[in-house]
């Protein structure tokens, strides 16, 4: 399975600013291996970021995201204490959801 | 290893060809396993009035109030390039980063729900030297900035 994701959350001013860097090959489907195979595409279709239940953010991602994808963004509200979970599902169906505590 | 791929990039027969065998091989059944949500037509698209129409919008009016942070304007390795978007749009719904000489131009589009800030940083690859493209949804209009970064060294697929 996958590795976990690094994930801070702090709070700034009244926002809460969350950075996430994920484990991820992010293979683009288009790269052949030494023997001149495609290498199969494998990569994070979709991010969702939930704070209290209320999703903050959600993406869809293609292959051109970087391997081992780092996301920031900022979101209203959130208190010291209070938990941030982001899930992400791949393209073999893979999935992984790890959570943070606001800081 | 390394130089096969960079030709394989050069010469479009060869995507083309690539993108056939995926699509007829073992990825569809992958990805029908995949996650609800994710636009196919909008990531398979190759400019950015097939990318608008396959997100169900007219064509993006340029705007000054989208801008990048965080973007270098050269970038040395095209594998990891950092790209930050802030959208000054009031209502901005989502946000989403295309490069423009990519094999396919979208990388990400995020979602921007009420109370989260209109602005994201992530890291893209880049193949080659190209403009990358912010596209911004607000109000239920398209918005578009772009910026030229230009790479040293290529990171798509090689």
């Amino acid at each position: 399975m996958a590795d976990p994701m690094r994930i801070r959350a702090n709070v700034v001013g009244d926002a809460t600013e969350v950075k996430v860097l994920m484990n991820h090959e992010m293979e683009t489907g288009l790269r052949k291996d030494a023997e001149g195979k495609p290498i199969p595409a494998w990569f994070i279709q979709n991010v969702t970021a939930t704070h209290n239940g209320k999703t903050v953010l959600s993406a869809q991602w293609g292959p051109a995201v970087s391997k081992n994808p780092f996301v920031s963004f900022k979101f209203k509200g959130g208190a010291k204490g209070e938990k941030v979970q982001i899930t992400w599902t791949d393209n073999k169906g893979d999935k992984r959801t790890d959570e943070a505590t606001i800081a | 290893m390394y130089m096969k791929r960079r030709e394989v990039l050069k010469t479009g027969g060869s995507i083309t060809l690539l993108a056939l065998i995926t699509a007829a091989g073992w990825a569809p059944p992958r990805e029908a396993l995949a996650a609800d949500s994710w636009n196919k037509a909008a990531f398979d698209t190759k400019s950015m009035d097939e990318t608008t129409k396959a997100l169900g919008g007219t064509t993006p009016a340029p705007s000054k109030d989208i801008t990048f942070f965080q973007t270098p304007d050269i970038a040395e390795n095209g594998a990891v390039v950092p790209v930050g978007v802030t959208s000054a749009i009031p209502k901005t719904e989502s946000i989403a980063i295309l490069v423009e000489k990519n094999p396919n131009m979208v990388a990400a589009m995020f979602d921007i729900p009420a109370g989260t800030e209109p602005s994201i940083s992530t890291r893209v690859k880049m193949g080659q030297s190209s403009n990358i493209y912010a596209l911004v949804k607000a109000d239920g209009k398209y918005y578009v900035a772009s910026k030229e970064v230009k790479v040293t060294l290529g990171g798509c697929g090689g």
